[in-house]
């Protein structure tokens, strides 16, 4: 049993009450696991009797409960709700969840990223779920005149055994909300979780699957109007001037005016990341009007010079960062990282005496690994509806860092906090891009100048062309074997442009003697940032198709050479700050092998293994290929994961699933590359992604048992399906593949 | 601008727009049905399939003035209880994550199995395959199929 001490006062809640009451973001969940009949015979309570900022309780049973993150795609809208059910012994059926309107008094860390929110969220949650069921139960013993140790509860239900006494949460519900908040309440036991563990349907599931308003650019209020911008064509452009004449006089069209979305003296937080600050605006009716009349502006841009710009960092200190003019070109971006790879780089971690041991070798493998910049492409393109007026700003959309926004919006509308609202809709997609709000405050700036309740939506060639991408990266690595082919020197240099993808502490640093790891990055003023598993996304399938090299050097098994390494790590680790734990990397790797019958030889299967550590979980792939009229097919992916305890299989699998797709369908297929510093992709007949006919045909998903804590789940699948892939494709058609996307090296997948 | 009627899930509807307007933002903007998702604007990822005569198209490409008296369905008139086999599987299947892509990708599965009542995995690849999806649920959208296929026949 776990005690923990609450967090919870009476007066943050009725704040949020107060916020949610505007009822815009309601969310019924009538459907998690009922049948569209047993619908209709709910019914809403006559009153709510709010027992902490979590939840409310009816006085007819029903239970709203609030999420309180942004829900991406990555299932918190369901999985964190089960959190507080789970204490508060609630019957599911009768929960109800909300999406949690920005409110930093009652929750903490209101964030979609790093695959955090569940481990983040664990204790928080439950806590409050536990606080009620406290609440409950000390009302239900005054009631009863009986001691609280002897009230208990079950599925919405309050009994004392002795008396045979009973009542249900909502005839207590009343009584409950008086009662004072406990100091510290007990958690379950993960032995007596009812909730947590069990499978729990998409609590938006009915709403998606009818085609309900659920999303940013499904939202409206009336009189509201419809922006869009014009951005500069290319990265180290700027405006030079606007003819907006016949755009102007277009039908719907209501006005034409630039905004600089971040004045020069503001200092940019991280996630104002924005290369395009000055824009030109049009703002109309509808979205076809604006559409079209944006295509009638005449404008000229020019390029910039090298100049600074104002950047806040974590300590609160402004500093100043440089941005290179110029015009960028893939060619070029390839060339300078080959070059800077040549050179020394930055020494991050040496063990013993890499040099030395590479100079004695009986064999050294070297190989060098890149991918290019991706766009994050999330299906529903950027947007955000912003009512801006002298009293308050209220801000509706899809959003992963509504907290951190908050403060650049009311930086610049000049604005107390206290004035900003920020509602989060259901989102389509994030994978990183909506960590980066310039358009929630480009879509604020409009409505303070407009006076009228506005949504501004990107177009796909708008999202795709004034992106924040990942960032393109560059891996050399280097593998020294002795006489006998054991791995005696392992050398990475890895670099990218803006930022280096090395992460110097994980696997293999601890399990071999001499090792080095060196970092360079090259400078750019294409935007880049977080996407999903930042880095992993590339250094995972780079250090995994290079292992598989060095196995098959060494003539050894690639999955018994990689647990061999691990052996070594765990019980005589080199050095002291490998930051994964190499038993639980081995145990990923132990049941893929065994849950894909690794060894067995299947005629026309071609297989190849990977595994990696990233966001606090463990996940490990075995893809399984078979070629089919000369092209070969993704027939299995096996993946075995260990994120600690999972919260909700049903929708853990499909994240896993998802993210092996995601992976197999960036390495494949998916790339930005520049020309003068326009994209020279800007929708989806030039940008690859994977499509139903290159999907694996099934993928099998196994968890490792475990009574850990949760860690993360959104992005650990996607980065070592890569090198699964990579060694797949090598095994069915004997070439090895270096450069990201691997259409460009002349594999597609049948 | 122009007149246009429209017959939109089995209603009437009558809407004054410039006749080059895409049905899609017909939908969205003035009809206020926006089940129909705007995701590219070129026919490239299928977020916005409707049917028309019971045939999945884009409707992002389809401008409003050709419409004529084709009958016009949209995911919310898919059915009337949001009970049909498609979505019925979509929901056994959990199949959603972020669930922007999936009115297009629903809409194209029961044009599918209307036409073809029992496809196979090649054709039900064939005829998704221009539904993206970024979240990659690829392979329970076809398991979905199955069982929606299994349910109707």
């Amino acid at each position: 049993m776990t005690i923990v001490k609450t967090n919870i006062n009476r007066r943050s809640f009725l704040k949020a009450s107060a916020l949610a009451g505007g009822g815009m973001m309601l969310s019924f969940s009538w459907l998690a696991g009922c049948s569209p009949a047993a619908e209709e015979t709910l019914t809403l309570p006559k009153e709510w009797f709010e027992l902490n900022g979590y939840l409310k309780i009816g006085e007819n049973g029903l239970v709203t409960i609030m999420s309180p993150n942004p829900e991406i795609g990555q299932n918190v809208k369901t999985s964190m709700p089960m959190l507080v059910a789970e204490e508060l012994d609630v019957d599911w059926k009768n929960v109800i969840v909300e999406q949690a309107p920005l409110n930093t008094t009652v929750f903490t860390r209101q964030l979609a990223g790093g695959s955090q929110s569940i481990r983040q969220g664990w204790k928080s949650l439950r806590m409050a779920g536990a606080t009620a069921r406290t609440m409950l139960r000390e009302a239900a013993a005054k009631s009863w005149q009986v001691p609280v140790e002897e009230v208990t509860t079950e599925a919405s239900m309050l009994f004392h055994k002795a008396s045979g006494k009973s009542a249900s949460y909502g005839e207590m519900a009343s009584a409950a909300a008086k009662i004072e908040v406990p100091k510290e309440v007990e958690l379950k036991n993960n032995s007596d979780f009812k909730i947590i563990g069990t499978s729990r349907n998409n609590v938006d599931g009915q709403k998606i699957v009818t085609g309900q308003p659920l999303y940013g650019l499904d939202y409206r209020r009336e009189g509201m109007l419809i922006a869009m911008i014009a951005h500069p064509p290319a990265f180290g452009m700027k405006l030079k001037s606007v003819d907006d004449s016949q755009a102007r006089s277009m039908p719907g069209i209501k006005d034409v005016f630039t905004i600089k979305t971040y004045p020069e003296e503001y200092a940019q937080q991280w996630c104002d990341v924005d290369s395009f600050p000055e824009l030109v605006v049009v703002v109309g009716n509808t979205t076809w009007e604006v559409m079209n009349a944006r295509k009638a502006l005449k404008l000229e841009w020019e390029q910039f010079q090298d100049h600074e710009i104002a950047s806040s960092t974590f300590w609160g200190t402004t500093v100043k960062v440089k941005v290179p003019g110029g015009l960028e070109n893939s060619t070029q971006h390839a060339k300078v990282m080959a070059d800077l790879s040549a050179k020394a780089g930055t020494v991050v971690r040496k063990d013993g005496n890499p040099e030395a041991v590479f100079k004695k070798a009986a064999k050294v493998v070297e190989r060098s690994y890149s991918a290019p910049f991706l766009a994050h492409n999330t299906m529903e393109p950027m947007n955000f509806f912003a009512h801006v007026t002298e009293e308050k700003a209220e801000l509706v959309g899809p959003i992963q860092t509504p907290e951190y926004m908050e403060k650049s919006v009311a930086a610049r509308l000049n604005l107390p906090l206290e004035k900003i609202e920020i509602q989060m809709t259901r989102q389509g997609g994030g994978f990183g891009r909506r960590l980066y709000g310039h358009f929630l405050v480009e879509a604020a700036v409009i409505s303070q100048k407009i006076k009228a309740p506005v949504k501004l939506i990107y177009t796909r060639e708008d999202d795709m062309s004034f992106g924040v991408y990942r960032p393109a990266y560059h891996a050399l690595y280097r593998a020294a074997l002795d006489a006998d082919n054991n791995l005696i020197a392992f050398h990475v240099k890895a670099g990218g442009i803006p930022e280096s993808p090395l992460f110097a502490n994980r696997f293999p640093a601890g399990a071999v003697e001499n090792y080095l790891a060196e970092s360079w990055t090259a400078s750019s003023n294409i935007s880049v940032g977080a996407f999903r598993a930042p880095a992993s996304n590339f250094i995972a399938g780079a250090e995994q198709s290079f292992l598989d090299e060095v196995a098959e050097a060494a003539g050894k098994d690639p999955i018994q050479f990689r647990l061999d390494l691990l052996d070594r790590a765990l019980t005589k680790p080199v050095g002291k700050d490998n930051d994964y734990e190499a038993k639980r990397l081995a145990g990923v790797l132990e049941l893929v092998r065994n849950k894909s019958n690794w060894g067995q030889d299947l005629p026309n299967v071609h297989r190849g293994v990977s595994a990696y550590f990233c966001h606090d979980s463990y996940v490990a792939h075995v893809i399984d290929l078979v070629m089919e009229n000369g092209k070969p097919r993704v027939e299995k992916v096996h993946c075995a994961v260990d994120c600690g305890i999972v919260v909700n299989p049903i929708a853990a699998i499909n994240l896993v699933e998802g993210g092996s797709v995601d992976g197999i369908g960036h390495a494949m297929y998916s790339g930005l590359t520049f020309t003068n510093g326009t994209p020279d992709q800007t929708n989806f007949n030039k940008y690859r992604l994977i499509r139903h006919q290159e999907a694996p045909r099934a993928i099998d998903v196994h968890f490792v048992p475990s009574t850990v804590d949760p860690t993360g789940l959104g992005e650990p699948p996607f980065p070592p399906v890569i090198g699964a892939l990579a060694n797949a494709l090598y095994k069915a058609t004997g070439k090895r593949h270096y450069q990201q996307p691997y259409l460009g090296e002349g594999i597609t997948l049948g | 601008m122009a007149v246009i009627n429209l017959n939109v899930n089995g209603k009437k509807q009558t809407v004054d727009v410039d006749p080059k307007t895409p049905v899609l933002w017909v939908l969205r903007d003035h009809l206020n049905l926006v089940g129909t998702k705007f995701g590219c604007g070129i026919a490239q990822c299928g977020a916005c399939t409707i049917h028309l005569d019971g045939t999945a198209v884009r409707s992002c490409q389809l401008p409003v003035s050709v419409v004529g008296e084709k009958a016009i369905t949209t995911i919310e008139g898919l059915s009337e209880r949001g009970d049909h086999p498609v979505q019925q599987a979509w929901l056994e299947h959990d199949v959603p994550q972020c669930g922007y892509c999936q009115a297009g990708q629903i809409m194209s599965a029961a044009a599918l199995l209307k036409a073809n009542p029992t496809p196979s995995d090649e054709q039900i690849e064939s005829a998704m395959n221009g539904n993206l999806c970024r979240c990659g649920t690829y392979v329970r959208i076809k398991a979905a199929i199955k069982t929606a296929a299994t349910a109707k026949s």
